[in-house]
C-alpha cells in the first residue's frame, strides 16, 4: 500500500520536475493577459529565448480594456499600447489570443474554465493572484509576477516551495439564500486575510460537494483573500459534467482515458494535512464587508464593528484607519448604510449563475434613482448568453447599464473608476483602499446582495426578498 | 540580476499590519511596459493628498529618510495582488530590503526574482527594529550570507530558502539555471499524457 497523500499532493507529485525544495515544476496551461506580461515577453526577446510550449499558453485582455465604446478603440493611451503589446506578442510567438473583438475575450479565469481549457489535475500559472479560481476543478493553479511569467514562457516550469496543506471543511447545507460569495467570506473571516499564508487549501465537506462549478470557482477564487497559495475541490461528477463537450476538453477515447485519471485526485482516506478548520454551513448568513480588507466583514444582520473589539493592537489599528478611511461610525447598522454605485461582475462574480442570482432579485424592480448601477458580465460568452436568457433585459428595464466584458470596476484599471469618496456594493474580491479608485470605499457581498442594494439605495438582508 | 550579499542602511518604519499591494503602488501605474520607472510611485496613494502633493505627515516623505535602504513593515506585507510592480516600485525608490513578520507568499517570491531581500523576523524582534528606527539615523546590517540581522542591541537569525540565497549571492538569472535542467525537463515533458489539452484549435 502506498502512503495515502491529499488530492494536493497528488497533483504536485504529477508534475515534479526536479525534486528538491523549492522543486521544479511543469507547468500545463500559462494564462497570459495584457498588465503583467509586456515586460516579461520584452525580457525574452533581450536574451533571444523562444516561448518554449506556446500550444500550452492562451492569452486575452481583460484588466484595462474599456467596457462601452469598443468599436472607437481604446481611448487611454497607455492601455491601448499595453494591449498592441500583448497582440504583437501573441502573433511573433505563435500563441493563442482571444482579442477584443474575439467572441471569446473575457477576464482571464473566467474563459479558461468556459473554454474547457481548464481541467482537473492540471498545474495552471497566470499572472494574477486570483489564478486561484481554476482549483476549482482540482487543478493546482496560483499566481505568479512577471519574472515567473517569463520564466515559464520560457520553460514551461516553475520553481515552487513545496505548500502545507490545509483542509477547510464545511460541513452541513448553506441556508437558503446564502450563496457561495458568502461562504468564502465566511472562510476568511475565521481564518484571516494571511491565515492561508504557505498553505495550499482543500474545500471539502458536503457543502463544498453540492456546490456547482461556478460557486466553487467564487470559493477558490478567493483563497488568495485568505492568504493561501492556492484552493482545490476535488473533481467528481459535477466537474466532470461541467467539463465536457466544451471546446478544448478532451474528445472521445480521450476522454474515457481522462476521466479514468481524473477520478483518482481525491484526497486518500487516512490521508493528513497540516491544518484543519470546520465550519457549519447552517450557521452562514449573508455577508457585507464594512472595512478595506476581505476579513472585515459582518452579517448583514450586523452592526459596524467597534474597534476596541479587536484584542490585537495592530488590527485595532487598522480598524481604526480603516473605519475613517471608510467614513463609518461603530454601531451603525449595515442596513443604513447608503451606496452611490452597483458592480455585479469580476472573476468572483461574474459567471452566468451570478447574473442570474441577481436578474432574479431585480426583476419587476427599479435601480433606486441615486444608484449607478453596472453589470460587467465576466466573458463575452457570459453576455452572449445572458442576453440569450434575457437576463439583459431585466437588468437593463431595472436601469443597470450592461456592459462589454472585462475586469472593469474590479480594480479600476479602465475607465470604470468610482470617484473618491463615493460607495459601492461589489461583487468583487477586494475591499482594499483605492481598489476601485483613489477614495472609493468598497463594500463586498454577493450578487443577490448587490442587486437588493441597487434596488434599495442601501443594504438589505436579500433572504427578506427573495420568495422561496 | 546584481548579487546581494550585504546591506547596511537606515530604515524607514511602517507599521501596518496586512499592507496590501494596491496600497505598494496603485492600479494607475500598471499600466506602463517599462519595467522602470516605478519609485516615484511607491504608496502613492498614502504618500500624496487629493491634489496630487507630497503628504508631509507620511513617513516616506522624510527628507531626513531620502536614503533609507530597509523598509520595516507589520505582519501579511505584500499581501493581495500578484504585480510585480510592487517589488519594482520599492527597489527604485532605494530600498533593498524589506523586514517583516510576514510577507505574502507571492510578493515573497517576486521579490526573490528581483534582488529585493525579504527578511522575515519574529514580531518582537521587527517591533524593537520599528523603534529604533523612530531614529531616522539608526542603521541595521542585514547579511544574507549568516542569515543575520545586526542593529543596536539586536542580533537575530532568520530563515531563508537555500536555492533563492544562492541565486541572490551569486545574481544569477533564474531561467538560465533552469535551463541547466533541460534534460529532465523534456523528459517529463515526453511523459506527459496524450490527452491533455493544448490551445491549438
Amino acid at each position: 500500500m502506498s502512503t495515502p497523500r491529499t488530492l494536493f499532493e497528488k497533483v504536485w507529485d504529477n508534475h515534479v520536475v526536479v525534486d528538491s525544495d523549492p522543486a521544479l515544476l511543469y507547468v500545463d496551461l500559462h494564462l497570459v493577459h495584457e498588465v503583467t506580461s509586456p515586460q516579461a515577453f520584452a525580457g525574452l526577446e533581450a536574451s533571444g529565448r523562444p516561448v518554449r510550449r506556446p500550444d500550452l499558453t492562451v492569452a486575452t485582455v481583460d484588466h484595462g480594456i474599456p467596457t462601452t465604446g469598443r468599436t472607437l478603440g481604446i481611448r487611454d493611451p497607455l492601455s491601448k499600447k499595453q494591449v498592441d503589446a500583448l497582440v504583437e506578442n501573441c502573433r511573433k510567438n505563435h500563441i493563442t489570443f482571444f482579442g477584443i473583438d474575439d467572441p471569446r475575450q473575457g477576464i482571464v479565469h473566467v474563459v479558461g474554465p468556459e473554454q474547457g481549457l481548464t481541467q482537473p489535475g492540471l498545474l495552471i500559472v497566470c499572472g494574477d493572484s486570483h489564478t486561484s479560481t481554476h482549483g476549482a476543478f482540482g487543478a493546482l493553479a496560483f499566481g505568479i509576477g512577471t519574472t515567473e511569467v517569463e520564466h515559464v514562457l520560457a520553460t514551461q516550469t516553475i520553481w515552487q516551495a513545496r505548500p502545507q496543506t490545509m483542509a477547510v471543511e464545511v460541513e452541513g447545507a448553506l441556508p437558503w439564500g446564502v450563496a457561495a460569495k458568502d461562504l468564502i467570506l465566511g472562510i476568511i473571516a475565521q481564518i484571516g486575510v494571511s491565515g492561508g499564508t504557505r498553505h495550499v487549501i482543500e474545500y471539502r465537506g458536503q457543502a463544498v460537494r453540492d456546490l456547482s462549478m461556478e460557486q466553487r470557482m467564487t470559493v477558490c477564487n478567493m483563497s488568495i483573500e485568505g492568504g493561501a497559495r492556492a484552493g482545490m475541490i476535488a473533481p467528481d461528477e459535477t466537474t466532470f459534467r461541467y467539463v465536457e463537450g466544451r471546446p478544448f476538453a478532451p474528445k472521445r477515447a480521450d476522454w474515457d482515458a481522462a476521466v479514468a485519471a481524473w477520478e483518482g485526485l481525491v484526497t486518500d482516506p487516512g490521508a493528513s494535512f497540516d491544518r484543519v478548520e470546520v465550519l457549519d454551513a447552517a450557521k452562514l448568513v449573508p455577508h457585507v464587508s464594512w472595512g478595506v480588507n476581505p476579513a472585515q466583514t459582518v452579517p448583514v444582520t450586523g452592526r459596524v464593528p467597534s474597534p476596541d473589539s479587536y484584542d490585537d493592537p495592530q488590527q485595532r489599528d487598522a480598524a481604526v484607519r480603516a473605519l475613517e478611511y471608510m467614513a463609518l461610525r461603530p454601531g451603525t447598522a449595515i442596513s443604513d448604510i447608503r451606496i452611490d454605485h452597483v458592480f455585479l461582475g469580476s472573476c468572483t462574480n461574474g459567471r452566468i449563475e451570478d447574473l442570474r442570482a441577481a436578474a432574479k432579485v431585480v426583476e419587476g424592480r427599479k435601480v433606486d434613482s441615486r444608484v449607478n448601477a453596472v453589470v460587467v458580465p465576466g466573458s463575452m460568452q457570459v453576455k452572449a448568453q445572458a442576453e440569450a436568457e434575457g437576463l439583459a433585459d431585466i437588468f437593463e428595464d431595472a436601469g443597470f447599464s450592461w456592459r462589454d466584458a472585462g475586469c472593469s470596476s474590479c480594480l479600476a484599471m479602465n475607465p470604470d473608476v468610482i470617484p473618491s469618496g463615493e460607495r459601492c456594493a461589489s461583487t468583487s474580491n477586494r475591499n482594499y483602499e483605492g481598489r476601485q479608485g483613489r477614495g472609493a470605499r468598497t463594500h463586498l457581498v454577493s450578487p443577490a446582495m448587490a442587486a437588493a442594494a441597487a434596488v434599495s439605495g442601501h443594504f438589505v438582508d436579500v433572504r427578506d426578498w427573495e420568495s422561496r | 540580476m546584481r548579487p546581494v550579499k550585504t546591506i547596511t542602511g537606515t530604515m524607514v518604519p511602517l507599521d501596518r499590519a496586512d499592507v496590501d499591494t494596491d496600497q505598494i503602488i496603485p492600479q494607475q501605474f500598471l499600466k506602463r511596459i517599462e519595467r522602470d520607472g516605478y519609485g516615484e510611485f511607491l504608496f502613492y496613494n498614502w504618500a500624496h493628498t487629493d491634489d496630487g502633493s507630497p503628504s508631509s505627515d507620511f513617513v516616506i516623505n522624510d527628507p531626513t529618510r531620502r536614503q533609507a535602504k530597509v523598509l520595516v513593515a507589520g505582519p501579511n506585507f505584500g499581501c493581495g495582488s500578484s504585480r510585480e510592480h510592487a517589488p519594482w516600485a520599492i527597489q527604485q525608490w532605494g530600498f533593498e530590503a524589506v523586514i517583516t513578520p510576514s510577507a505574502a507568499d507571492i510578493f515573497r517570491n517576486n521579490s526573490g526574482y528581483v534582488g529585493l531581500l525579504i527578511v522575515e523576523l519574529s514580531a518582537e524582534a521587527v517591533h524593537q527594529l520599528m523603534e529604533l528606527a523612530r531614529d531616522p539615523r539608526a542603521e541595521v546590517t542585514i547579511d544574507l550570507e549568516t542569515q543575520t540581522v545586526a542593529a543596536e542591541g539586536i542580533e537575530e537569525h532568520f530563515d531563508f530558502d537555500p536555492t533563492s540565497k544562492d541565486r541572490l549571492l551569486r545574481g544569477l538569472d533564474g531561467i538560465g539555471v533552469t535551463l541547466t535542467h533541460g534534460d529532465v525537463i523534456a523528459a517529463h515533458e515526453a511523459g506527459r499524457a496524450s490527452w491533455l489539452p493544448t490551445a491549438v484549435g
